[in-house]
């Protein structure tokens, strides 16, 4: 319902400290941290935009965890699907996974 | 709130559907409801269909800016007052450009008017536009461009010298396609009632007798190539006018596409047809050729070419880089088994060093442009109504 | 992009599906909710259906800002627009969504000054260079969008700003989730989470439909595997016999949200004793208005509005839909009387709304759509895959 982008904060603007120019895949913009001071974002952090305002910082820990358990999934999946087409080899041409 | 009315608007298209209706409730009382039964499903789709076929009614008291965008309103427009109107066998198959047999020697011809606000902008200017436009709607109709017109239509204050920056553009842009501007007019109107300057430019070019273009003939197992990355004009005007207070360094994409589509079209590449993807985007133009040839057209999303700053500026503002205009970009359908020599012609060419396949036509389901996604999914790619606006949700 | 395109990887999709499918058990049907548009407009959008098996319906909630303003607010707010001097701003999202009497669009080329912006602070900074004419922006969205028009009324009073004002619509997700949940003919397994409402208001609120309604709920992102993974975690709930609050985006929802940003609502709105929502009618204590101390920023007491209420057309079957008792196509004026051209009904007025998102993006047969597109992903359960 509420369309939220993750940018990069590139710097805090001097003149306004409640601003900061965040970078989206090359795209910079001034954007709104006062709803963020209880943890203020410093250049380097991921943050999520939302009319012009971060909304919440990024959390590279939990982003990660998400990530590996995603990965973890994935990797399961290919070696199961791995001893299925070694298993039928012999029966029949290999399947071209991406079709 | 006790004071209660009715949207009229509203009834009366329930109204104006009624028998649709009435034809609904009885395919549907076969079956009980909540249930998931596929043909059943079909026969509603079906019914779109014939609704969406019916002949299209401007139903708006007033024109809106999404008349002029491109879409869906677009075509209504074009299709209700102005096919109704001045219906003919030249202006039916509504091409970039029309046909025209003179003496036996076969003229494309066509017009185009440009309001573009900002009137300069990173890459180009207005003048640039309303050159190439036109010399680009020649040469995707398969026509060397030769003459073209030039209308103006100036606002009171105007500066010269804006005006003389807009006509040296003009004039270079000219240069560069080959094309003379050989007649003009002039107008100008009160303060308030023009945004500066707005051109029109008209054109005629020379068809070569031997060759049929149109995007009538696409056919299952056609190619669909474009000849680069998408969206990059209507970006950087969209960004230019500043209301977003966005930065990134995005040009336009307009140039002359004359060049290009001569060497891709001597290279016997197979071409069926061409169109330069300007206003509604890459999306617009394949949805006119799946409904113009009755074929379904299958885009494969991850090989839509896309910069990475028109990515950013699309995803931050909610937009589909597919319906974002061009100026330098063509979309054309070719013979299948001639993908590889139309992709080698593109890419001879520096304005289409990037061009890329990203997809192909099929049979069925036939007028839908269907999108392979990035993800792995299948869905439609639909005509907007307007403009891509941004949004919040 | 970073956060965005790992999130968007067909391998690691195949591989959770094939999880999901494990899941299932046989013979039994499943009934997701995902209650935010957001998450509708990603599930058309990627296609995400693809990866589901049929025994997995996911039912289109209510979580679209534009779709629930009834048709007398746009009215009301056409009528702001319409005063001498008005410039009226909103979200590009508004533009096009009909009252009773057209959309901001129509009103636009009537005459009235009405302009989009990106952000409340966008509008703000219009009044500031307008001084001689009043700027109203209409307020749209749930908790998500609710702190920044807080922080803008707060900027303007900083500021001194006489001619701006908020005319508020902002509405609360849980008294809508409580209305579904109440509602005796809905049969739901569980639901997907509002995201982005979540980093405002945390995971706490949704604990009652845990603990009252005994139904899992998870909290997720927005990108497919976000809400895939969601799918994962709500099976395996149910399939352990759980039914708690999960939180698949931590990596943006803290568990109890944003202080700062919970804060700054307060100290500028409050709840409305009742609200009536498009499709499911008034609720109460389900939306926002200014506080008495920000009258001067309230357009509702700086003008006076008509206030007449719209009834949608009597054959809109919106509310059905919403609940997952009928499926878009189901209504009787789907695609006919009611297209995203001319929304009759809530659910086709912006394209997170489930007919619209249905119209637009998923209107055909998967049956069809198999042979056309390429021959889709190897499968381990043969056949378990839809289309």
């Amino acid at each position: 319902m509420c369309l939220g982008i993750p940018g990069e904060v590139i710097e805090i603007l001097p003149e306004s400290p409640d601003l900061a120019k965040v970078d989206v895949s090359g795209v910079k913009r001034a954007i709104n941290i006062g709803l963020l001071t209880d943890d203020p974002p410093q250049p380097g952090d991921w943050v999520l935009i939302h009319v012009g305002f971060a909304l919440s910082k990024i959390d590279e820990e939990e982003a990660q965890a998400a990530m590996n358990f995603l990965e973890g999934i994935g990797q399961a999946y290919e070696d199961e699907i791995e001893a299925l087409l070694s298993s039928q080899i012999d029966e029949q041409a290999p399947i071209d996974e991406k079709g | 709130m006790t004071e209660q009315r009715q949207a009229n608007w509203a009834e009366e298209a329930v109204r104006e559907h009624a028998e649709d209706a009435a034809v609904h409730d009885h395919e549907l009382a076969q079956y009980p409801s909540g249930a998931d039964h596929p043909s059943r499903e079909q026969q509603v789709l079906d019914r779109i269909e014939k609704a969406r076929a019916r002949k299209p009614k401007v139903k708006e008291e007033r024109i809106t800016l999404a008349h002029g965008a491109g879409g869906k309103a677009t075509q209504s427009l074009v299709e209700a007052i102005f096919l109704d109107s001045f219906r003919n066998p030249l202006l039916e198959p509504l091409e970039d450009a029309a046909t025209v047999t003179a003496n036996g020697t076969r003229l494309a011809f066509t017009t185009d008017s440009f309001v573009v606000s900002p009137l300069f902008f990173p890459g180009g200017d207005i003048g640039d536009l309303a050159i190439n436009g036109t010399v680009n709607d020649l040469a995707v109709s398969g026509a060397t461009p030769m003459s073209l017109s030039a209308g103006f239509i100036l606002e009171e204050g105007f500066p010269v010298a804006d005006l003389r920056r807009i006509v040296a553009s003009m004039k270079a842009a000219a240069e560069a396609a080959g094309v003379q501007i050989v007649t003009g007019d002039t107008k100008v109107v009160e303060r308030g009632k023009a945004d500066g300057c707005y051109i029109n430019t008209a054109g005629v070019g020379l068809l070569d007798p031997g060759r049929e273009l149109g995007i009538a003939t696409a056919r299952p197992g056609d190619a669909v190539i474009v000849s680069g990355p998408v969206g990059e004009h209507g970006m950087t005007i969209m960004l230019e006018r500043g209301e977003l207070d966005i930065e990134a360094e995005l040009v336009s994409d307009t140039a002359p596409l004359h060049e290009l589509v001569a060497t891709l079209l001597e290279a016997d590449s197979g071409v069926r047809a061409m169109r330069d993807a300007t206003r509604g985007g890459v999306a617009t133009i394949l949805n006119e050729v799946a409904q113009a040839a009755g074929v379904a057209v299958v885009v494969n999303e991850s090989d839509v070419p896309v910069r990475a700053e028109v990515r950013g500026a699309c995803e931050l503002l909610g937009i589909d880089p597919l319906y974002v205009a061009c100026e330098g970009r063509l979309v054309t359908i070719v013979d299948g088994s001639r993908t590889d020599e139309a992709l080698a012609a593109l890419r001879s060419h520096p304005l289409g060093a990037e061009a890329a396949v990203i997809g192909r036509i099929a049979d069925d389901p036939p007028g839908l442009v269907l999108l392979n996604t990035g993800f792995g999914g299948t869905r439609i790619v639909d005509l907007l109504v307007g403009d891509p606006l941004p949004r919040i949700c | 992009m970073r956060f965005v395109d790992e999130y968007r990887d067909a391998d690691k999709a195949r591989a959770l599906s094939a999880k999901i499918v494990g899941l299932c058990e046989p013979g039994r049907q499943y009934k997701f909710m995902e209650v935010c548009g957001g998450h509708t407009h990603t599930i058309y959008k990627h296609g995400l259906e693809d990866y589901l098996p049929e025994s997995i319906t996911l039912v289109h909630g209510p979580g679209c800002p534009v779709c629930v303003i009834p048709m007398g607010r746009v009215d009301d707010a056409i009528a702001l627009a319409e005063q001498p001097d008005v410039i009226m701003t909103s979200f590009g999202d508004m533009m096009r969504v009909p009252g009773g009497r057209g959309s901001f669009f129509d009103s636009k080329a009537a005459g009235t000054d009405i302009r989009m912006v990106y952000s409340p602070l966008d509008a703000l900074k219009i009044a500031r260079q307008n001084p001689d004419k009043h700027v109203v922006f209409m307020a749209i969205g749930f908790e998500t969008t609710a702190p920044s028009t807080a922080m803008t009324a707060l900027r303007a009073e900083a500021e001194g700003i006489e001619n701006f004002s908020i005319f508020c619509n902002h509405v609360t997700i849980i008294p809508a989730i409580k209305a579904i949940l109440d509602s005796p003919d809905l049969r739901l397994d569980g639901f997907i989470g509002p995201g982005h409402v979540s980093t405002v208001i945390g995971c706490r609120p949704y604990e009652f439909i845990a603990a009252e309604y005994d139904k899992p709920l998870v909290t997720a992102g927005f990108e497919p595997l976000d809400i895939l993974q969601s799918v994962y975690m709500l099976l395996l709930q149910l399939s352990e016999g759980r039914s708690e609050v999960e939180n698949q985006y931590g990596r943006v929802v803290p568990w109890d949200g944003n202080m700062v940003a919970l804060r700054a609502v307060e100290q500028v709105m409050e709840l409305r004793p009742y609200f009536e929502w498009r499709g499911l009618g008034f609720i109460s204590h389900s939306a926002l208005r200014m506080k008495e101390h920000f009258a001067r920023y309230d357009a509702e007491r700086h003008f006076s509005l008509p206030g007449v209420r719209v009834a949608d057309p009597k054959a809109c079957q919106c509310g059905e839909v919403l609940k997952g008792v009928l499926k878009p196509w189901e209504c009787k004026v789907f695609g006919t009387a009611c297209t995203p051209e001319t929304p009759i009904g809530t659910c086709m007025v912006s394209s997170e709304g489930a007919c619209a998102a249905y119209y637009n993006f998923g209107r055909f047969s998967r049956e069809r759509v198999r042979q056309a597109s390429q021959p889709q992903p190897v499968t381990i359960e043969a056949g378990a895959r839809k289309a």
